[in-house]
């Protein structure tokens, strides 16, 4: 029996030293070193966390970022934009990924753990997403709605689909007798902050709660995450919700109202309100906070868009880290990097002007 | 031991290995007590700002006060862990009783193999199936409810359209705790004297009688020790919670509504992610509540623990 | 007795002792589901097949079945078996109702998990790889290392602790530590995690999340766990075991390590093995703690470390633009988490089979 015993011991430490002394397959020194033309080769580790809206983007940015620099790890821990903040300033990150900018007294608090006192910071808004409005009503794929009608539906004053309000802006399309079920997150995020405040400046008068991460009612449904809302929107009937819009798949999406015509949603009419909204006034030349000019009559313009930023410090205490963050910077807000971003997450590329504004942001990171 | 507490005492040579044994159990208890300790007061540290900051500088606060904030989160947390432990409870006792007395013997140990399965379950997969899964499922019972018997507050309604409501969430924290209810309270069935258990059957006592007479009062400490354990993972669950239930932050005792109250971990998973500077010491601030709570909790159940300790082994 | 019923054939005789046949039972209940299932088809006659409501028939069946069966056996046999009967059919149904959401949680577990449950899973780390394809050995290996560590750190303290507290502890310190033990287990997992970064966030500075982290927020949520289950199944031991060991002049520890703890192994691994599942599945914490990492890392003292229910939850809360290859990889992880809980549960009961004593039962 003791002898019993003790092979399967041995058989179990077998086991486990395969398992614990393996390399991942696709980590095996890096993937073929190319020695591209004369280029001083990165290396080291560079730590980044925030926003988990971002997270699929960066995957892809750090798969390519790490593909052409063999001996660089990027870690991206998308522990939330709030926590990402928290922990840039607390010095635990190289670079933060934020939904919303910092505002001018944590600016004006200015400690920021890894940079140079008073040096300043970088904010780039290299993440821009459309929110789409999904539903989830057998036989309709999309709906026209003007910016009072989501508010009343989110608010919750308008709760069934057949209601004139809905019915006299989609001639044409057959409305169900059926309750509506507004889903919205159950979490503090930066969508619902994107969401509430286009509801608030396109839909004042219907909407009086200030724009918020947290959901401002006690009304509709709640559900953690794009995931969660995606899911509900999905299992329910006769539901609605808001999501980040490469997630919205086979449901129904609405076609919001800008001026006189109703926009659906893409990554150029995305990138456009970007454009064509204005700098934050009073921040430094590398801090490209955008103020979202969500009510805007421009044409061809989606104005219900995630901005989401890349921040690091315009000088490093560590030379390592103004290197590294430099060239992942460049990268991301490169034609490839945004196309890359656009492929994996479904966000909208940034236009060629704002690219130059970046640009010229990045290359002060030193 | 009764024998150590007998008047003339004797004392026994102290050997090396006891000195040592006894030494290591100590300081091992000791370590408990430290690291509870710690944790209370890294909880009650990081926790003062969230009381002596003015609230309208807190954001997450939405402009009401500490006490606003965590009473509804309180309600949840209490209401979410007795839905659990009403469901749990009575079953997890049925299928511990069927493992150790009923079921024959040789199935017995496979049948208790599988509940233990359920223990081995992640709580994410807990919270992906109780949302994808049961919540539509069971979302046309909530109709049928609210149809039936909304004369009851309980099912007051409106029905919620996807069905993942706060019964849904107690389901699922029932399910979770039901294979540590079961797997204790088994265990602790099977150790009963099987002297007793003869005796009480020579008597001619039924099967039930025999447990009621038995096992059940034996038993007694370790059901209610299971118990507590079980409502511990209930009232901490995060995850599942989080992903389960549709939370808006009300009080309400409506169980089938899309309008539920949130509970405390899952008030902290859904919003420390975004939380920063202050705002993460409110969110501390009610986990050193729900801490409050599990002492009151465990304080109620040691009382009442004392009252029947006749039966221990160990007494 | 005698004077009613008269004794004819052996068949008769378990009614004439005042016993149901041992099939009645069966006999009912296959009556009730029978009749239950003609109700619902009348109900629904003419609906297509489809529609047939399996549910409502074995729930109106069972409920049925109770009922008769009650009723017969007190007519039969007398209130005391009519109590039992209903007794036995209730805890049956307990386990009966147990194993609906068992079975519906491991099917959905196995057919969605199954697709990506092949070699490049266990092989491949997530290190630049997008959308398909990519593995999870980095969130394997996390997850054991970690869950490993959390379980050398508390089995030993736990179980000291709940050997003090049965045979050793007296007065305050004891009384103390019993108290304190059960409000640890009202600790919200996250806040374990919290605690864990802030203690080690003021060792090696802000924002530091390594392993060794996540292992010891998993500690702080399993030692209360190991200690209220070893204690209770410590003081099961009867008392006569210990005097007799006592009497034959053994000394105290020896007593314990030879006698107490044999004869409770087996009760005490099912404790351990508990809360081992419970740590084991931990996402909060973990994200908290030991952060989120697409690299392989062995290192405890250094770097983020990757887990399968932080990987599960991060594959679920960021799917990219090709969903189901993120959702496939979730599924896999969580099937993947479920077979090592298995593998170690049954590995801990063989191992308690070896060292317990061979009881009556």
């Amino acid at each position: 029996m003791n002898i019993t015993r003790a092979s399967g011991f041995t058989a179990l430490i077998a086991a486990s030293a395969i398992v614990l002394s393996g390399c991942a397959a696709n980590e095996t020194g890096g993937a073929a070193p190319e020695e591209t033309e004369g280029a001083p080769s990165l290396e080291g580790t560079l730590v980044g966390a925030g926003a988990s809206s971002q997270q699929s983007a960066q995957e892809a940015w750090v798969a390519a970022f790490q593909d052409a620099n063999p001996d660089v790890t990027v870690e991206y821990d998308p522990s939330g934009s709030g926590a990402g903040r928290d922990t840039f300033i607390a010095g635990g990150s190289a670079f933060a990924g934020s939904d919303r900018a910092f505002n001018d007294e944590e600016i004006a608090a200015g400690e920021f753990g890894r940079c140079v006192p008073e040096s300043g910071i970088v904010e780039i808004p290299a993440y821009v997403s459309p929110i789409a409005v999904i539903f989830n009503l057998e036989g309709v794929d999309s709906l026209n709605l003007d910016p009072a009608t989501i508010a009343g539906i989110f608010a919750g004053t308008i709760t069934n689909w057949n209601d004139e309000a809905i019915a006299s802006q989609n001639e044409g399309v057959e409305l169900p007798d059926l309750a509506i079920t507004p889903v919205h997150r159950a979490d503090d995020s930066g969508t619902t902050e994107n969401f509430t405040g286009y509801l608030f400046e396109a839909a004042g008068d219907v909407w009086t709660a200030e724009p918020d991460g947290v959901w401002p009612f006690e009304s509709g449904e709640a559900a953690q995450g794009t995931s969660g809302v995606v899911d509900a929107v999905t299992n329910g009937t006769g539901t609605i919700g808001y999501a980040d819009a490469s997630r919205a798949g086979d449901l129904g999406t609405v076609a919001v109202k800008v001026g006189d015509e109703y926009v659906p949603f893409s990554p150029e009419a995305a990138a456009a309100v970007v454009d064509a909204s204005p700098f934050v006034e009073g921040r430094t030349e590398g801090d490209l906070a955008i103020e979202l000019d969500r009510a805007t009559d421009a044409s061809g313009v989606y104005p219900v868009v995630l901005v989401s930023y890349l921040i690091g410090c315009v000088e490093y205490q560590d030379a390592a880290d103004a290197e590294l963050v430099s060239a992942y910077f460049s990268y991301i807000i490169s034609e490839e990097g945004q196309q890359a971003a656009a492929e994996a997450a479904g966000s909208a590329p940034i236009s060629d002007t704002l690219r130059e504004r970046a640009t010229a942001a990045v290359e002060l990171i030193g | 031991m009764t024998a150590l507490g007998t008047p003339p005492r004797i004392a026994a040579k102290q050997r090396p290995g006891d000195r040592v044994f006894a030494g290591s159990a100590v300081l091992a208890g000791s370590l408990i007590l430290a690291t509870l300790a710690l944790v209370a007061a890294f909880l009650v540290i990081q926790s003062v700002p969230a009381v002596t900051v003015p609230a309208d500088q807190l954001s997450i606060l939405g402009g009401d006060t500490f006490l606003e904030y965590v009473v509804p989160l309180v309600f949840g947390t209490v209401w979410a862990a007795l839905i659990a432990l009403v469901l749990a409870v009575p079953v997890s006792l049925g299928i511990a009783l069927f493992i150790s007395h009923y079921a024959p013997r040789r199935l017995a140990e496979g049948l208790g193999y599988v509940i233990d399965l359920l223990a081995a379950v992640p709580s994410v997969v807990f919270g992906l199936w109780g949302g994808n899964v049961l919540a539509p499922a069971i979302q046309p019972v909530y109709t049928w409810l609210w149809e039936n018997l909304s004369f009851i507050p309980l099912f007051a309604g409106p029905p919620s359209g996807t069905g993942r409501t706060v019964l849904t969430a107690g389901i699922v924290l029932a399910v979770m705790i039901l294979p540590i209810i079961t797997a204790l309270c088994r265990e602790v069935f099977l150790q009963t004297p099987v002297l007793h258990e003869e005796a009480a059957l020579a008597l001619g006592a039924t099967r039930w009688e025999m447990i009621r007479m038995t096992v059940l009062p034996f038993g007694r400490p370790g059901i209610i020790s299971a118990v507590m354990l079980g409502l511990g993972r209930a009232l901490g669950e995060t995850m599942a919670v989080a992903m389960v239930l549709s939370a808006t932050g009300v009080i309400t005792v409506n169980l089938i509504s899309s309008i539920n109250p949130s509970t405390i971990a899952a008030n902290i998973a859904l919003s420390f992610p975004e939380a920063y500077g202050d705002n993460v010491s409110v969110l501390i601030a009610t986990g050193l509540v729900l801490f409050a709570i599990t002492l009151v909790v465990n304080a109620i159940a040691r009382v009442v623990v004392n009252r029947r300790k006749d039966f221990s082994g160990a007494n | 007795m005698t004077a009613t019923t008269a004794i004819r054939t052996d068949e008769s005789n378990s009614f004439a002792s005042g016993r149901l046949p041992r099939a009645a039972p069966w006999w009912v209940l296959a009556a009730c589901l029978a009749a239950s299932a003609a109700v619902f088809a009348l109900l629904g006659a003419g609906a297509p097949i489809a529609e047939f409501n399996i549910v409502g028939t074995v729930f109106i069946g069972m409920v049925a079945y109770t009922i008769v069966i009650v009723a017969i056996a007190r007519l039969v046999e007398g209130q005391r078996r009519a109590t039992d009967r209903f007794v036995t059919t209730l805890v049956t149904l307990a386990f009966v109702i147990a194993l609906l959401p068992l079975i519906s949680l491991v099917f959905t577990v196995i057919t969605n998990g199954l697709p990506r449950f092949d070699l490049e899973f266990f092989t491949y780390s997530m290190r630049s790889i997008v959308g398909e394809g990519g593995g999870a050995i980095h969130a394997i290996v996390g997850t054991l290392l970690m869950t490993g560590t959390a379980a050398v750190i508390s089995i030993p303290i736990g179980l000291m602790a709940s050997i003090y507290l049965v045979e050793y502890g007296r007065g305050r310190l004891a009384r103390a530590i019993t108290f304190f033990v059960d409000v640890m287990t009202g600790i919200p997992s996250i806040v374990a995690g919290l605690f864990a970064y802030a203690v080690f966030s003021a060792l090696l500075g802000p924002g530091e999340r390594l392993g060794l982290a996540g292992a010891m927020a998993l500690a702080v949520l399993m030692i209360p766990v190991v200690v209220r289950s070893s204690e209770e199944m410590l003081r099961l031991v009867p008392n006569e075991l210990r005097e007799a060991a006592f009497a034959l002049g053994v000394p105290k520890w020896l007593m314990i390590v030879k006698v107490v703890l044999p004869t409770s192994i087996a009760g005490i691994t099912t404790g351990i093995m508990l809360s081992i599942a419970r740590v084991i599945g931990e996402t909060a914490p973990l994200l908290i703690a030991a952060g989120f990492t697409n690299n392989l890392n062995y290192d405890l003292t250094e770097g983020r470390m990757q887990s399968l229910p932080v990987f599960v939850y991060t594959s679920y809360v960021a799917q990219g633009t090709d969903a189901q290859a993120y959702l496939d990889r979730a599924w896999a992880g969580a099937l993947t988490l479920i077979l090592i809980v298995m593998l170690l549960n049954l590995i801990a009961r063989l191992v308690a089979r070896q060292f317990a004593p061979k009881l009556g039962r």
